[in-house]
């Protein structure tokens, strides 16, 4: 099976997020950038579904700092394929312009089958997933957390809010957005990665210019108001023990 | 374009969904600002008495038997003709497994802007405002909707369920389904959750682990303060990813909604997929070693401690109280 | 079936065989004489499947697969007892432990609580998950200065490598505080590198991660050639491994010390600083990558005896045969795995004898151990009055407000 895999990078959100000067837009100058974790999911299941069934996995992603080592780690884990994305990204991009972007790609690629994560944290404009398979004219399912390929189809396990499962059967060429693979990412020695980095190219696909129509613009972004948070308790374990025990005798659950 | 806000009636397996309450009670909001009527659109087969408690000026019910379940593909061809010839202000879907699957297709299919993660709304001097809570809790986002159809994904947070029930029983008028055709996404069938030892969403007094929990065995560690308390575990998603804990045990988004008397949240950073699972717990209590983590924004009350510190202590200190 | 790194050529056991002598002496392999004193010295030797000298027997015998295809070699804490007794001189520990959990993380064979540790040390420098620009959060509000180097502009004559633990750990946090405190009383011209500084990698590089412990030591090496400093002082006898023995091979060389042998260099210096008396009984844990490793084991015992009212009492394992606090080699990110397998933490038994030493206070040297002695007292019995503190600590309290 031919699987491509999006992925994008996202604000690290083990830094602090702090507001540029137009109030409008995070500021870039500190921003760390990760892989938006549900991607690596994709990738997980990509690879997963390649080990059952063979098959060529890509990895598509819109150029980005450090993005060169996401694509190469992809590659030490299994993935057949890198393509960057050249463009300009830097600028405030969004979801709607960089389906589109993805979805000139992915075409000439004909995949079976497109993974890509569910969402990402700051999908202000929708997930990239579905916008992905309506400008391919493909089918979409979204919450997935397992894959079963079969002949011209797949079974995508979907999630629904308190366990519940549904089993969706998609006709292929499809779009998946995954919520979980069936097993959790794996890791991959850094020799690994330095070996791919020596081993595996790196395609460049350039996009002259983006669409940006579909999204909202913003206004203003702010912190959520710290005015309601919660009251600390201060001490050490034993005084916050004795505290929370009060706490608890008061709400009557002690 | 029309001033009518449109609501797309979550519901699953005969039971509307709580957003769908919600999303009504956004869209009374938006619909007093352009003057409009609040329309929900309800989609599905033999499903007319979902209609009942829906506080909307009118429903659109579309009947087909392949709208008895949700699938995407179905939901999607139904909703187009209809968003594009009524052209109203706005629909609203919720931020879930069924709405955000069709609402990005919706988007790009009729060249409609989208706006997800929206948790409140409000109409301010003409204008429609949305606030959106981007980057795991961490930042909200506000901006007008686009001065043409919008498409909104709703999370929870911003309206509560009852305000968009109603006794009333509103008007259904009956619109026909285009025909759906050729479908490319069937539900085989549903998987029921393992059934859990323990109903976590009646369960009064709940312990929430989260990624602060390094092993499988520190779970063990939390039973034990549960034991110790008279509650039950619970987890966020990474330790259900991690096969730590059953999926019943799962708390948020794509796990249940809890609704305790005290729910002590261990290790959880608080990320809007969790929140939105505890938001009727009558007391939340947090202990995490980031003090800034989004989950001190919910609790009344918080620690920033070492939960391994903390346990031991705790559980040791609730057994004297008991004993006492 | 598992890949490695090694040739597809050779038979897998045929190239990890030999992968073994390319470590300093490791062609002592092959005098091995299955005495089983490592297996025997091994804190956890009773519970793996193949202890150094069964995996040497396997190797021998061909059967390197049945050794990669458990996961007890994750019990190993290279801590150093089995090379310290081996009569045969064989570096198991920096050889054979090293390389088996090499050739199993290569195949994917890793514990995930490991795999959130090296996660973290190739996405932040530190296995924490912190933020690298706050590394030298911890010296907020301090009374004293700690220059962070590429704001202070100007040459230092020592640079201080804090290390992870040190700068991110909240008890951690409190040694660096005591540490800055005393080089500033001695008017010691330091300076940090703060957010230039990255994990030291050791314990990455012994838990099986060579690759991402060179990438993280060029992060390093090109931070420390940016300054210009005398000496390096750290406060982790893990970064003084790493510097001493291991960098230097990847081209990064400065002379570095551990800060107990920089203390006690200044023992005259120091003395008079020491007015306020610790009437203590207080014995000393010789961390394994400071005393069996490197052979440091005077100069903390020579600061503790310069304290004022300190009574030194020394446990029954001590110097070379000192008992691993359970934190190296990966073990460190491993507390659940080995819980789940062993059931008792070595951390405990190390509490144990310091209580039976009549000890009031265990001093350490590294900062694995505040954290992981601390709480093991709570679990021992009759530790609860026990008190944990590394020598900087010790020696900031004696010198008073």
């Amino acid at each position: 099976m031919n699987i491509v895999v999006p992925v994008k990078l996202v604000p690290d959100l083990v830094e602090e997020l702090e507001i540029d000067e137009s109030g409008a837009a995070l500021d870039t100058t500190w921003m760390r950038l990760m892989v938006n974790e549900f991607d690596d999911h994709a990738v997980e299941q990509a690879i997963l579904l390649k080990e059952r069934g063979g098959g060529q996995v890509t990895i598509l992603a819109p150029d980005a700092e450090d993005v060169d080592d996401v694509l190469f780690t992809a590659a030490a884990k299994g993935a057949d394929r890198l393509i960057k994305i050249t463009g300009p990204f830097e600028e405030q991009v969004n979801n709607h312009a960089l389906a589109r972007s993805l979805a000139a790609v992915v075409e000439e690629l004909q995949p079976d089958l497109v993974l890509t994560g569910v969402q990402a944290h700051n999908d202000l404009d929708g997930p990239v997933g579905p916008l992905l398979a309506e400008y391919l004219g493909m089918p979409y399912v979204g919450y997935v957390s397992g894959v079963t390929a079969s002949d011209g189809n797949v079974v995508a396990q979907k999630e629904y809010p308190g366990g519940l499962l549904a089993e969706m059967e998609v006709a292929l060429p499809a779009v998946l957005g995954i919520q979980a693979a069936e097993e959790p990412p794996r890791y991959v020695a850094f020799s690994r990665v330095r070996q791919a980095m020596k081993s595996a190219d790196i395609s460049e696909q350039a996009v002259a210019e983006l669409d940006l129509s579909g999204s909202p613009t913003v206004g203003r972004m702010f912190q959520p108001e710290a005015g309601e948070r919660a009251t600390m308790i201060e001490g050490d374990e034993d005084e916050v023990a004795t505290r929370l025990v009060e706490i608890f005798k008061d709400a009557g659950v002690l | 374009m029309n001033q009518d806000i449109y609501v797309v009636v979550e519901h699953l397996r005969g039971q509307a969904a709580d957003i769908s309450y919600v999303m009504l009670a956004a869209a009374r909001v938006l619909a007093q600002g352009t003057g409009g009527n609040v329309v929900a659109v309800l989609l599905g087969h033999d499903a007319q008495e979902l209609a009942d408690d829906l506080a909307a000026d009118q429903v659109l019910y579309v009947d087909d038997p392949a709208l008895a379940e949700f699938t995407s593909d179905a939901y999607e061809k139904a909703l187009a003709g209809l968003v594009e010839e009524n052209a109203p202000r706005a629909v609203l879907f919720g931020d879930t497994s069924i709405g955000a699957d069709v609402a990005g297709g919706l988007s790009a299919q009729l060249e409609l802007p989208l706006v997800s993660y929206c948790q409140s709304v409000r109409a301010d001097d003409g204008a429609l405002k949305f606030v959106s809570q981007i980057c795991g809790g961490k930042i909200m986002t506000e901006g007008d909707l686009p001065d043409t159809t919008t498409l909104v994904t709703m999370i929870p947070g911003g309206f509560k369920p009852e305000e968009g029930q109603s006794a009333q029983r509103p008007e259904v008028t009956p619109v026909t389904a285009p025909a759906l055709e050729d479908l490319r996404v069937t539900l085989k069938q549903y998987i029921e959750p393992e059934v859990g030892d323990v109903d976590i969403s009646t369960e009064p007094i709940l312990i929430a682990v989260g990624r602060g929990v390094q092993s499988e065995d520190d779970v063990e560690f939390a039973e034990e303060l549960a034991e110790a308390l008279g509650g039950a575990v619970c987890s966020s998603r990474p330790l259900v990813d991690q096969g730590w804990l059953p999926t019943a045990r799962m708390v948020g988004k794509s796990g249940k909604r809890v609704k305790p008397k005290l729910y002590l949240a261990m290790g959880i950073s608080g990320a809007p997929e969790h929140v939105e699972g505890i938001a009727d717990s009558e007391l939340i209590v947090a202990v995490n070693t980031d003090p800034d983590a989004p989950i001190f924004d919910l609790a009344q009350y918080g620690a920033d401690i070492d939960l391994y510190d903390l346990i031991p202590a705790l559980a040791e200190q609730i057994r004297q109280a008991k004993g006492s | 079936m598992a890949k490695t790194a090694v040739s597809q050529s050779a038979s897998l056991n045929e190239a990890f065989y030999t992968s073994l002598f390319e470590v300093p002496d490791g062609e002592q392999v092959k005098k091995c004489l299955q005495c089983a004193s490592c297996s025997g010295v091994c804190p956890f030797g009773y519970l793996m499947d193949f202890p150094p000298g069964r995996m040497i027997g396997a190797l021998r015998a061909d059967m390197f697969d049945n050794v990669m295809d458990t996961d007890t070699v994750w019990m190993c804490m290279s801590c150093h007892a089995c090379a310290e007794v081996c009569p045969a001189q064989i570096p198991l520990t920096a050889g054979l432990m090293t390389r088996a959990k090499e050739e199993l993380l290569l195949a994917g064979n890793i514990p995930t609580e490991l795999q959130d540790a090296l996660e973290n040390s190739q996405r932040y420098g530190n296995p924490l998950g912190e933020s690298p620009r706050k590394r030298a959060a911890w010296t907020k509000g301090l009374d004293g200065d700690v220059p962070i180097l590429t704001k202070a502009k100007r040459p230092v004559d020592v640079l201080w490598f804090v290390g992870d633990y040190p700068s991110y750990h909240p008890r951690v946090q409190r040694v660096s505080q005591a540490l800055a405190k005393v080089l500033n009383a001695l008017g010691v011209d330091f300076g940090i590198l703060g957010p230039e500084e990255n994990s030291d990698g050791d314990s990455q590089r012994l838990a099986g991660e060579r690759g991402l412990f060179e990438m993280m030591a060029e992060k390093n090496g090109r931070a420390f050639h940016k300054y210009e400093f005398n000496e390096i002082v750290t406060t982790d006898p893990h970064a003084y491994n790493a510097l001493k023995n291991e960098y230097p091979a990847l081209g990064i060389s400065y002379p570095v010390r551990h800060y107990t042998q920089f203390l006690a260099e200044r023992l005259d210096q120091l003395k008079p600083l020491l007015k306020q008396e610790v009437e203590a009984r207080v014995t000393y844990h010789d961390p394994c990558y400071l005393g069996r490793t490197n052979d440091v084991y005077d100069e903390p015992r020579q600061l503790l005896k310069a304290i004022p009212g300190v009574e030194l009492a020394e446990m029954s394992h001590q110097r070379e045969n000192s008992l691993c606090c359970g934190g190296g080699g990966g073990g460190m990110w491993l507390d659940g795995f080995t819980w789940e397998r062993a059931e008792t933490r070595l951390s405990e038994w190390r509490v144990r004898e310091a209580v039976a030493a009549g000890a009031d206070i265990l001093a350490v040297a590294c900062p694995y151990e505040p954290p992981r002695f601390e709480d093991a007292a709570k679990m021992v019995q009759g530790a609860g009055r026990l008190v944990v503190k590394d020598i900087a600590e010790l020696l900031a309290d004696a010198m008073g407000d």
